[in-house]
């Protein structure tokens, strides 16, 4: 919980990763380049005496991550969203055994999302089943632009994907985050295009489609998908930090987001280990559209807490004291809420 | 700098960054450019990360090959781009002319113009919206209205590009095939056309960034983006307190 000027801030980041991006476990220069590019995402952004030495960044395990988050960060809830990357390290890029050991280890405070790549076929479904169970699993991250064999990405309207998500509907797995960001590949699989979302959102309309970094670099095409399809939700990781660098530029986007979506659909996300949540937090509490900004409306009260905690909180139900609640609490989607039995 | 070197960078000034709507030049990807006494050029060309889309990456290094190879002083041209997951694809390519396609196999079923052409897409609604922002212009308002300004000129530009009609009688707001919208289409297309700019507007403030940190001294080689010459102060002001 974060507290300023009298105010209640409930925070849940949703975004957070823990990875381990030292030598021994990069495969090959793609992994060396992967973590070097995070590294220059974190020191231009970040304010100066926010960054960390590289060595810290290649890894900096659990009990760090609980102190920056939890201790020093304000935040009541994290929701684990990784990487696999396994065609650039040996044991992976995000740590699961040991994310998901945390999330035992301090019940309530951590959410363990997994990751699947719907290339992996037959084989790869019936180790969703698994994980599913082992993990109890709600939500899943998906990275589009992951490596595979000859393939450098995926789309989520490719027949096996459409597979994966049927099987995520039977699980119960209702929460799809997907990357769609500055990175990567590709070529006319183009990673960066948010079309295939449009496609799922509209025949998964019982699942909510995050768009992690909300589309930049594409975000004009998010927004006109997320104004038509109500179950895309904006993830803010990578727009956050901008708040420091570029805060006309960060107004801009909360502005868009919140003219296209509504104050219901968009969740803080620190992206830590990038950026750590109490700079930003402080920063986004603090925050307000420019005066000069006159088509977009202020920033409220209300509206922070929606986007610093609450939409989170109601899209994975976890529970929020009363006395931190806004008037009225963000919409629920229908498929979040208990079954009703009709008559 | 040799008076061929001279030319290559003015050469390489026509080079766009179709997602950035700014010249390579601009904004620091050109790292070097050397030519010998007999006419052998090599330029070296630097990305703001290693994972940069290698359909722009290709693009923009193709782009640079062939407006180079038309110098006529240049007896041999040779680009490489440099720090880049694909740069030893990317480059064998170039070295072999093997175009896009030939470069990349299976994964690029199709050519670089349809990619190219959404972006010029883009780039015009971007630079629609900046046209008529400035001072405030009427969401009618026609070409012959707007104030002589860069920003107009960058406009007339971008719709040329696309091969959209430039009459002073015809009107600033249209779709990408030049037709104006209906009028009670225009504040909303408008409003999408925003997003559009603020989209690459952000993107360049990432790359720039981004490139920046990667290669510490490359801002000297930068020159500042045209909506922080024109349009937006960086600075936030204050603001007014809620009464």
């Amino acid at each position: 919980m974060y507290s300023k000027d009298g105010e209640n801030y409930f925070i849940v980041d949703a975004h957070v990763a823990l990875w381990d991006a030292r030598p021994a476990n990069q495969r090959n220069i793609h992994g060396q380049q992967f973590i070097d590019c995070f590294y220059d995402y974190h020191r231009n952004l970040s304010p100066a005496e926010e960054t960390w030495p590289y060595e810290d960044f290649l890894r900096y395990g659990g009990e760090r991550l609980m102190k920056d988050l939890f201790e020093d960060g304000y935040v009541d809830h994290a929701i684990f969203q990784p990487a696999l990357l396994g065609a650039f390290y040996r044991n992976g890029f995000g740590q699961t055994e040991e994310a998901f050991a945390l999330t035992r280890k301090y019940p309530g405070k951590l959410t363990y999302n997994h990751a699947y790549d719907p290339r992996f076929g037959e084989d790869g479904l019936q180790r969703l089943r698994e994980d599913a169970k082992r993990f109890d699993l709600q939500g899943v991250k998906l990275y589009t632009a992951e490596w595979f064999g000859d393939s450098r990405g995926w789309k989520l309207d490719d027949p096996w994907s459409y597979r994966y998500l049927e099987a995520c509907r039977e699980l119960g797995i209702n929460k799809i985050h997907i990357h769609k960001g500055p990175t990567i590949r590709p070529l006319d699989r183009d990673a960066f295009d948010v079309a295939d979302v449009d496609k799922v959102a509209t025949d998964f309309t019982d699942l909510t489609f995050v768009i992690e970094h909300c589309g930049l670099p594409r975000l004009e095409d998010f927004c006109w998908i997320a104004t038509q399809e109500p179950n895309v939700h904006a993830g803010l990781a990578v727009a956050m930090p901008f708040i420091h660098t570029r805060p006309r530029y960060f107004a801009q986007i909360m502005g868009e987001l919140l003219y296209w979506l509504d104050e219901d659909r968009i969740h803080f996300s620190s992206d830590y280990a990038i950026w750590t949540p109490r700079w930003l937090v402080e920063r986004f509490v603090d925050f307000q559209i420019p005066a000069d900004m006159t088509e977009y409306a202020p920033l409220t009260v209300d509206v922070k807490k929606k986007i610093l905690g609450l939409n989170a909180a109601a899209l994975y139900g976890i529970p929020v004291p009363a006395e931190l609640q806004v008037s009225p609490p963000p919409a629920v989607a229908p498929e979040q809420q208990p079954a009703v039995a009709v008559a | 700098m040799t008076a061929l070197e001279m030319l290559a960078w003015a050469a390489l000034n026509q080079v766009m960054d179709p997602e950035l709507d700014e010249p390579i030049t601009d904004l620091g990807f050109v790292r070097s450019v050397e030519a010998t006494d007999d006419g052998h050029l090599t330029v070296h060309l630097r990305l703001p990360t290693s994972f940069c889309s290698p359909n722009f990456a290709y693009l923009m290094a193709g782009d640079a090959k062939d407006l180079l190879s038309r110098l006529p002083d240049a007896a041999s041209v040779v680009v490489e781009l440099d720090d880049h997951h694909d740069s030893g694809l990317i480059n064998a390519g170039l070295a072999a002319d093997a175009g896009y396609r030939g470069t990349f196999g299976a994964e690029a079923e199709d050519s670089l113009d349809e990619l190219r052409l959404t972006f010029r897409r883009k780039a015009h609604t971007a630079a629609m919206e900046r046209a008529l922002s400035q001072e405030g212009m009427d969401v009618g308002a026609r070409l012959g209205d707007l104030p002589d300004t860069p920003l107009t000129a960058a406009l007339i530009r971008r719709r040329e590009d696309l091969g959209l009609t430039v009459a002073p009688g015809d009107p600033v707001l249209v779709d990408d095939e030049g037709r104006p919208y209906p009028a009670p289409e225009a504040e909303f297309r408008l409003r999408r056309a925003r997003s559009t700019r603020i989209s690459i507007d952000g993107n360049a403030h990432f790359c720039r960034g981004l490139l920046r940190t990667r290669y510490p001294g490359s801002e000297a080689d930068q020159a500042p983006r045209a909506d922080e010459r024109f349009l937006l102060p960086l600075a936030i002001p204050p603001v007014a307190e809620a009464s």
